[in-house]
């Protein structure tokens, strides 16, 4: 018998139809994907079965847990439910926690809450949890903030709370969806043996097959609210009969045509970076001590030539985010110095550096916080034309504006709208054309895709490859992600702990991956191909 | 490449169209409006003269003669309001504008420099701040002189902190934000980029305070008018009015009672008119009416 059974189950917000007829079940023991783009339907599914819905939503249909009809059980005894019988995991560890309450204390309380227990009782059942998830007594006391983890170990938190009392049920909306690939793939086999070891049921929510398919038995895909297809994952996405399972697929493996390569070392470097470090202060301990200064990135060199594309790969945290900085010149480094187009760039006044930034933009990931929520796009997306030395007046402003949205794919007439109105995929597209409206020769792309759904990611790389094919800028690409790297770059750099450990030809790297760091993040990054391969094998 | 720009410029008349239908800017106009309206009428006309006391018709009940009665010196107090309208308004938004003038660009000056500059003029804030308001103004009132003008001086000069403050708060949380990143990827400086994109990002926030800090401005008028360093009699200020009622509440409540109101009103209606301001500036709030 199933654990969960969800039946012809609709879902209306206001007069929006949010689900249609979905139908969905897990048994114990079973781990369920439920998988689909932004807006397809996923989270608000686990929304229903935990009743945490929004008022204005009307659900028709059945859904039952245990038994229990969830639809029309009582906040009381859906109260006693949530927490102890099913369990949640959610996406960003950095906000599901309470800043000001230890671990302990936040492990603790829902055991408390739900079994009564004693405050003793409770903190050694909730100290069991934590070793379990992998934070140890020794480094990780009841006594730790949220603040002094990292995003992993603030996830495991996440889980052991959600797992504290053996739910019957777990649901984990994108779970690792915030965390770098080593730090998933920890995550994710933590999530594996908590349902062996307990017969749990596993809803696992995501929009990335490969982590789908490597883990679930079962899938299930939505697609605007509504089942598209469902069955065993293997089967489905070897076969994959229905054709919008037969695009994700496409999508999450999708490499951009691109008709030539460039080699490495061809003609005068573009860019230069000469044993760059950059030391952050420590925290002041007193009036007249700092601890030890941090280094961010450590005796870094390299170089680029104009046209090449080069993804720098490496686990969060690892400095390519202050690499980037640096060589756009919004950071500068401790020591060593940075050439671009053979003029060096650090410690430059703005007004020396108004040259070098008409030929050097930016791509950022986040398509929502990289815009001016108050300017329209005709305007934010001409604000690099401030550094060219003859500014064009309103109609030369107004062509330049509507060239560069059509050469993203957009329309001019998207000029006078707010960012608000486009989005995720457009938004992304609109900082592309921010980036490429003063014609730069090196655009440095700080993880543009990760944010994007599969589908829209491919059209986004596919339009990187297009543009560096067709104006000849070269990028910096800067990811944790493998596939993206394998897709759009000649060369990959792989940096840990600050330093540049290995350098090579993109396939080299990643098919042979020399240095442990690299090993590692090549062994942890989830392959679509590898994981049905080795369910098939599985099931013989 | 030829493209076709056909696109209509947002002009005023959709802006007016968009105020147009937010209610809380229309209730907000009206009230102000019709507050401004009572204080300019006030210079030309008014049901009796204010500065002659007519000590037979003292404390009297409102009525067809007099519609919100009479004072303890048996002056009107519907024209007491008109006139006093004039004078705790002008204080309050002299005052504000003081603060507003110089706080917020001290505020924005020192979130985009940080560092000493920052530290230097926030503890200079937290000293303005840390004195008691209602006795410094005291102190400058006595040292120039009781007044209209010096009441507006004093009450300004307290309101330079506050708004130094939110704007040095919004400005910081701006600041951190990537769309001001890619400002700075742009080649733009500080200064610009405070002007661009910093000070449109913090109105919202600045409005809500500025209707705040209004409110007690005409309470710290009446609070120095109190003590006799405010409006000088015989010229009536609300808040002087409402002290004076303060000691006759049981006797003649209507003393208290529309004077109070007048108050309320008006800040009401400011608030009104600082939430449909913002909403009407904020793109996103568009689609929602």
């Amino acid at each position: 018998m199933s654990l969960l059974e969800i039946e012809s189950l609709s879902l209306t917000i206001g007069d929006t139809p949010i689900l249609r007829n979905i139908e969905l079940s897990v048994a114990p023991g079973e781990v369920m994907g439920l998988v689909g783009e932004s807006g397809s339907g996923k989270s608000i599914t686990a929304l229903t079965v935990m009743q945490l819905l929004p008022y204005a939503a009307r659900t028709t249909g059945r859904v039952a847990f245990d038994g229990i009809d969830i639809l029309a059980a009582s906040e009381d005894q859906m109260c006693a439910l949530r927490g102890d019988d099913i369990g949640m995991v959610f996406q960003e560890p950095m906000t599901a926690l309470n800043p000001v309450k230890t671990i302990g204390e936040q492990v603790a309380e829902g055991i408390r809450w739900h079994t009564g227990a004693s405050r003793a009782d409770a903190e050694e059942r909730a100290r069991k949890m934590l070793d379990r998830v992998g934070l140890p007594a020794a480094q990780f006391p009841l006594s730790r903030y949220p603040h002094e983890l990292s995003g992993g170990q603030r996830q495991r938190v996440v889980i052991a709370i959600a797992c504290a009392l053996k739910p019957k049920l777990l649901i984990a909306d994108e779970p690792t969806t915030a965390l770098d690939v080593v730090l998933q793939a920890q995550i994710l086999d933590l999530l594996r043996d908590l349902v062996a070891e307990n017969r749990m049921g596993l809803l696992l929510i995501s929009h990335d097959l490969a982590v789908v398919t490597e883990m679930a038995d079962r899938i299930t895909i939505l697609r605007h609210g509504e089942v598209m297809e469902a069955g065993d994952t293997a089967r489905t996405l070897s076969e994959q009969l229905h054709p919008y399972t037969r695009q994700l697929a496409q999508a999450s493996m999708h490499v951009p045509a691109r008709a030539r390569t460039h080699e490495v070392g061809q003609g005068q470097p573009l860019l230069r970076v000469d044993s760059v470090t950059r030391d952050y202060p420590g925290r002041r301990t007193s009036l007249f001590k700092r601890s030890a200064p941090t280094r961010a990135v450590d005796n870094v060199s390299f170089s680029m030539t104009s046209g090449q594309s080069v993804a720098l790969v490496g686990r969060s945290g690892c400095g390519k985010s202050t690499l980037a900085r640096m060589i756009l010149a919004l950071d500068g480094p401790t020591s060593g110095t940075i050439r671009f187009r053979g003029q060096e760039i650090t410690g430059k006044s703005e007004a020396d550096l108004k040259s070098a930034r008409r030929d050097m933009q930016v791509v950022f990931q986040d398509p929502y916080g990289s815009f001016d929520p108050r300017q329209k796009v005709e305007r934010l997306v001409a604000e690099p034309l401030h550094v060219l030395e003859k500014k064009p007046d309103g109609a030369e402003r107004r062509e330049m504006v509507a060239n560069a949205l059509h050469e993203v794919g957009l329309s001019p007439r998207d000029m006078d709208k707010y960012p608000h109105e486009f989005s995720g995929g457009q938004r992304q597209r609109l900082s592309i054309a921010r980036a490429i409206i003063t014609r730069p020769k090196l655009v440095v792309a700080d993880e543009p895709v990760s944010a994007l759904d599969v589908s829209i990611r491919a059209q986004i790389l596919d339009l990187f490859a297009e543009l560096n094919q067709k104006l000849g800028i070269a990028y910096l690409f800067i990811t944790h992600d493998l596939i993206v790297a394998r897709a759009i770059s000649d060369e990959v750099m792989v940096m840990h702990d600050g330093r540049i450990v290995e350098r090579g030809k993109t396939s080299e790297v990643l098919d042979h991956p020399q240095s442990e760091a690299a090993r590692a993040l090549v062994g942890a990054a989830p392959d679509l191909h590898r994981a049905i391969a080795r369910r098939l094998r599985e099931q013989g | 490449m030829t493209l076709r720009l056909d696109m209509p410029e947002e002009n005023l008349a959709s802006i007016l169209g968009k105020a147009f239908g937010n209610r809380s800017f229309l209730a907000g106009f009206a009230i102000t409006a019709l507050v401004a309206a009572v204080a300019l009428v006030s210079f030309l006309w008014t049901p009796y003269d204010v500065t002659r006391l007519v000590i037979a018709d003292k404390t009297q009940a409102p009525s067809l003669a007099h519609w919100f009665g009479t004072d303890h010196f048996g002056r009107d107090i519907l024209s007491m309001i008109m006139v006093g309208a004039r004078n705790s308004i002008a204080v309050a938004l002299v005052a504000v504008g003081i603060g507003v003038g110089i706080g917020v660009p001290l505020g924005a000056f020192a979130a985009a420099r940080g560092g000493l500059v920052d530290e230097a003029l926030m503890r200079l804030n937290d000293l303005v701040f840390a004195f008691p308001a209602l006795l410094s103004a005291i102190m400058i009132t006595a040292i120039f002189g009781p007044g209209a003008v010096n009441a507006i001086i004093a009450i300004g000069i307290f309101n330079i902190p506050v708004f130094a403050r939110v704007a040095r708060a919004g400005a910081l949380a701006i600041w951190q934000r990537e769309f001001i990143l890619a400002a700075r990827a742009a080649g733009k400086g500080k200064t610009l980029i405070t002007l661009e994109h910093v000070l449109p990002n913090i109105v919202t926030l600045l409005l809500v305070q500025g209707t705040i800090q209004f409110a007690l401005g005409i309470l710290a008028e009446a609070g120095l008018s109190y003590v006799g360093l405010g409006t000088q009699p015989p010229m009536p200020s609300w808040g002087r009015m409402l002290f004076d009622a303060q000691t006759r509440m049981v006797v003649a409540p209507w003393m208290a009672i529309f004077p109070g109101m007048a108050i309320v009103i008006t800040v009401l209606g400011l608030n009104l008119l600082g939430d449909g301001i913002a909403d009407i500036l904020d793109p996103r709030s568009r689609r929602r009416r």
